[in-house]
């Protein structure tokens, strides 16, 4: 369906900047919202015990960071309205479709009956309230990484729905993604055909830097990063494409300007060690073009607009960006002023619709 | 790069290339007991007893032993000898400097008065047998860092030994370097003219991500440039440069990663400062007066072109970039060939000699 037909007598969009969003945030509202998908006991226990539901910590909430000033939904959360979200970016931004990334903390949850209980709540939930109600929207499915095979099992029940297009986990998890523990989780994704999306955050409950736990908010931000360097050095080296060829990984929310060095070192390093990892035929950049893509946000842009151009073309690949507005996140750059009005056309129209119609399959 | 060429293949030599300083030079102990002679009878018969104990957990084998050719004539362990040391490389290599840096475990001991004797053995070890060998040495102190109070006391015992430039952290400290913890030995370290350095590898019990223990080394091996950007944000969001003029050396983490890191945290920081209300400026003004990076092991695009983009984006931080060779360790940087481009003379001449002339205060 096109935005003309959703939202008549809106000025037509301009054809070439159809775009493709590849992180909105659909943020549950309350516990209570979830009531309808959770069993008895479940319900009991929010009313009648001090558990009351997840522990998120990966927003602060009031940080101006998690959210933009008029994304406020009445008594909800910024992020919980389905019709503010139509008003302020589903029908102004002439997206044609746009990918729900909900960050319900599921891995906060240590009792794994809980973990089990919410997720398949929240993604009850998704499709009652989401998916159902806006075709524009796909979504992520919300599994238990914490605990693979239930995981799995999660993406087994509902991941043959059409509109969930790719699994969530935090890029914090207490393991590395490559390791083996996580195959079944990997292989239901794999089999189901959707995308695993790594993204910022997490509670895993070691800390978020190899140097321990940092005082300040904006420390955790900037070092996020670094978490998802890490996890695409495990993804390849442990073998993850090898195991699962068919695997798509999304970096969500992980900035991009930081990867072109990354690959760099890491190809060097498998040049030397890549004896300790045969099943690692070819350059680490090789799989990371092949099988990762990237979205926008935050730009983590140079000053100079040449600059960024150079990064992106050090990425040497203009299949790998995604366009993402990370609704209700604020960032300091926005990515058409910032990126796209920089880069040539063909790219930046990859960018904004082709390379996600593409890796999502949509 | 790797140190040698394939069999047979001719060995490229670049044109001259300056004399250099080596930011990155290990003294190396044959064993633990090369420092029995320096320890106390009290911490003697503890080691015997109770070994040297490090939280244990991150058991991830190095790839192979340190350079073969570097091994003294004795058979000791490449390296631990200084008389061959400067036979075999600061000879032939025109090293002008080399500064020392010695890899033992007394950062990472769970008992920490352990550390701190250790620490004193390490650096008296490094007076006895090294710097006094040779006028080109120059050397790191060894200080236990988790126990503030004993680093302090082992600075003030070495500070006026002028050959000492620094004192050594590990890669990953128990908390990022910028934590208050530290403070006291930033502050000795600013009284006596003395930098900081971290050099790669090494924990006080945390992986080497922020996402838990890989599986492999060469996962272990990616790793420390992750880490070393966590200190490096810790150090300038804390607020440690607003407080002590010293500057912070990072050691075997590679140096691509600098420009984008000061990209990310001046974006956060414009959004986010009102939680750091202490600094004063944008978080890349203080990497440009205070953070320095060594070479080895640098990234090497496969395009030179990419390379030079990368020093481009460095901007003025190029005058902060110290060549080292890691000598005599596996993945050592070979002087003449470790560069993946052709460098320009003047900048050759920054990066090999007078960046670190210029921080080391070295004629």
């Amino acid at each position: 369906m096109t935005v003309e037909q959703e939202a008549p007598g809106r000025a037509p969009r301009e054809t070439g900047r159809a775009r493709v969003d590849c992180e909105i945030h659909n943020v549950v509202p309350s516990t209570e919202a979830l009531f309808p998908y959770l069993s008895e006991h479940w319900r009991e226990s929010v009313t009648q015990t001090l558990f009351k539901g997840v522990a998120d910590a990966s927003y602060p909430r009031n940080a101006p960071t998690t959210a933009r000033p008029a994304s406020k939904a009445g008594d909800g959360p910024p992020g919980s309205s389905l019709e503010l979200l139509r008003e302020q970016v589903l029908d102004p931004d002439g997206l044609e479709l746009g990918i729900l990334t909900c960050l319900y903390a599921i891995d906060s949850l240590r009792n794994p009956d809980a973990a089990v209980a919410f997720a398949s709540a929240v993604n009850d939930w998704q499709i009652a309230e989401w998916l159902e109600k806006e075709p524009r929207l796909r979504a992520s499915v919300v599994v238990p990484s914490q605990l693979p095979h239930e995981a799995a099992r999660e993406i087994e029940r509902v991941g043959d729905h059409p509109g969930f297009v790719q699994v969530l986990l935090p890029i914090r998890s207490h393991l590395p993604y490559g390791n083996r523990i996580h195959h079944p989780m990997f292989e239901a994704i794999a089999r189901k055909e959707l995308v695993a999306g790594l993204h910022f955050g997490g509670h895993p409950g070691n800390p978020p830097t190899p140097t321990g736990w940092p005082s300040y908010y904006l420390e955790e931000y900037v070092d996020m990063a670094g978490v998802f360097a890490s996890q695409v050095t495990s993804i390849v080296s442990e073998g993850l494409f090898d195991q699962f060829p068919s695997l798509r990984v999304a970096l969500l929310e992980a900035g991009f300007t930081w990867l072109p060095a990354h690959m760099w070192r890491f190809d060097k390093e498998w040049r030397n060690l890549r004896r300790l990892v045969p099943w690692v035929r070819r350059a680490p950049s090789a799989y990371i073009r092949e099988h990762i893509r990237v979205t926008v946000q935050p730009l983590d842009a140079p000053p100079d607009p040449r600059q960024l151009r150079q990064v992106v073309e050090e990425l040497e690949s203009e299949e790998m960006l995604l366009y993402a507005s990370d609704y209700p996140h604020q960032h300091r750059f926005d990515p058409e002023r910032d990126l796209l009005a920089h880069l040539p056309d063909g790219l930046a129209n990859k960018i904004r619709r082709e390379n996600a119609r593409a890796f999502y399959r949509l | 790069m790797v140190a040698s060429a394939p069999r047979g293949q001719e060995t490229i030599r670049r044109p001259a290339r300056p004399a250099m300083i080596d930011c990155d030079h290990h003294n190396e102990l044959d064993s633990d007991a090369d420092l029995y002679p320096y320890l106390p009878e009290r911490w003697l018969e503890h080691v015997h007893t109770y070994g040297m104990r490090s939280p244990a957990g991150g058991y991830y084998p190095r790839f192979m032993p340190h350079r073969e050719d570097a091994r003294p004539p004795s058979g000791r362990k490449s390296g631990s000898d200084a008389r061959f040391t400067v036979r075999h490389f600061i000879e032939p290599e025109k090293v002008a400097y080399a500064i020392l840096i010695p890899l033992s475990g007394v950062g990472s001991q769970q008992n920490l008065a352990l550390g701190a004797a250790l620490a004193t053995a390490v650096n008296e070890w490094q007076v006895a047998e090294w710097l006094d060998v040779d006028p080109r040495f120059r050397a790191s102190i060894a200080i236990s860092f988790e126990d503030p109070p004993a680093a302090v006391a082992e600075i003030e015992r070495r500070a006026s030994d002028k050959r000492f430039v620094q004192v050594q952290f590990s890669g990953r400290p128990h908390e990022p370097m910028g934590r208050r913890k530290y403070w006291p030995i930033y502050e000795a370290c600013a009284r006596h003219g003395l930098h900081v350095m971290s050099h790669a590898f090494g924990s006080y019990g945390q992986p080497i991500t922020g996402a838990g223990w890989p599986s492999y080394y060469v996962e272990e091996h990616v790793g420390p440039s992750q880490a070393m950007q966590a200190n490096v944000v810790s150090m300038v969001l804390e607020g440690v440069f607003e407080q002590f003029p010293i500057k912070v050396i990072s050691v075997e983490n590679g140096f691509g990663w600098l420009p984008s890191l000061c990209w990310r945290m001046d974006a956060a920081w414009h959004l986010l400062k009102s939680e750091v209300p202490h600094l004063k400026h944008e978080p890349s003004e203080y990497v440009r007066g205070h953070v320095y990076a060594s070479t080895q092991p640098m990234e090497e695009p496969h395009r030179p072109q990419y390379f030079f983009q990368m020093l481009e984006q460095y901007g003025d931080l190029v005058d902060h970039i110290l060549f080292a060779s890691d000598y005599p360790h596996w993945d050592y940087d070979d002087p003449d060939q470790a560069f993946p481009v052709s460098l320009p003379p003047e900048l050759q001449q920054k990066i090999y000699f007078e960046n670190a002339a210029r921080l080391y205060r070295l004629g």
